[in-house]
């Protein structure tokens, strides 16, 4: 395990719904780290934003971290769920509501 | 060749598609860049940078949306190195499932 894996690691475990996005929250930088932050503000989860772009190692860290060659990247109890297309498609299904239920991670819209 | 032709062409090649189509969105993007210039400085819009791509395949029939995602990004992971294609939006759907396109 490299250093930044390790740390990676530990920010995916650090709290329940982790997201590796581009820029803030509050600032999202990209229009793709923009909707899932859209989605999660929309149903009320608490999360920790993880901005890949104060590190291009951290940047490159988080693609091999799971194998996926983009960003965003959300991550719900250590396990990576998907990007932002697969985070729309399951919020448009119901799914993700649902998913956080399963999870048991309080949706305060929900 | 264009990028975007070869995106096409080895996505037929993989997945033989019912329905395929790859969407230059890079025009979408012109004026949106990164402060970290590590990747693309900056985009005109006119450039091979952002796709979309849309595919109806046998191939997705029994998969997850993670493992459709990662079969398109392992074809397409030449296409998907740093400083080339910056942004690959896919929606991928096995015959018979709902589609909005």
């Amino acid at each position: 395990m490299t250093a930044i894996n390790d740390y990676i690691d530990s920010e995916v475990k650090s709290q329940d719904v982790v997201l590796f996005m581009k820029g803030t929250p509050g600032f999202p930088q990209c229009g793709f780290s923009g909707q899932v932050v859209q989605i999660l503000d929309y149903l009320g989860v608490d999360y920790k934003g993880v901005n890949v772009l104060t590190s291009a190692e951290l940047r490159q860290g988080i693609k091999d971290y799971s194998s996926w060659p983009t960003i965003p990247q959300l991550y719900v109890k250590g396990e990576f769920v998907g990007g932002c297309d697969i985070i729309r498609e399951m919020f448009q299904a119901g799914e993700l509501q649902s998913f956080f239920e399963d999870k048991g991670i309080a949706a305060k819209a929900a | 060749m264009t990028i975007q032709s070869g995106i096409e062409a080895k996505l037929r090649e993989a997945f033989a598609p019912e329905r395929l189509e790859v969407i230059n969105e890079s025009h979408l993007h012109a004026g949106h860049h990164h402060a970290d210039g590590g990747e693309h400085a900056n985009f005109d819009g006119t450039g091979e940078t952002h796709f979309r791509v849309r595919i109806v395949s046998e191939a997705f029939a029994d998969k997850s949306r993670l493992e459709r995602h990662r079969a398109v990004n392992a074809v397409l992971e030449g296409e998907l190195a740093p400083g080339r294609v910056h942004a690959l939006a896919i929606d991928a759907a096995a015959p018979g499932e709902p589609t909005r396109w």
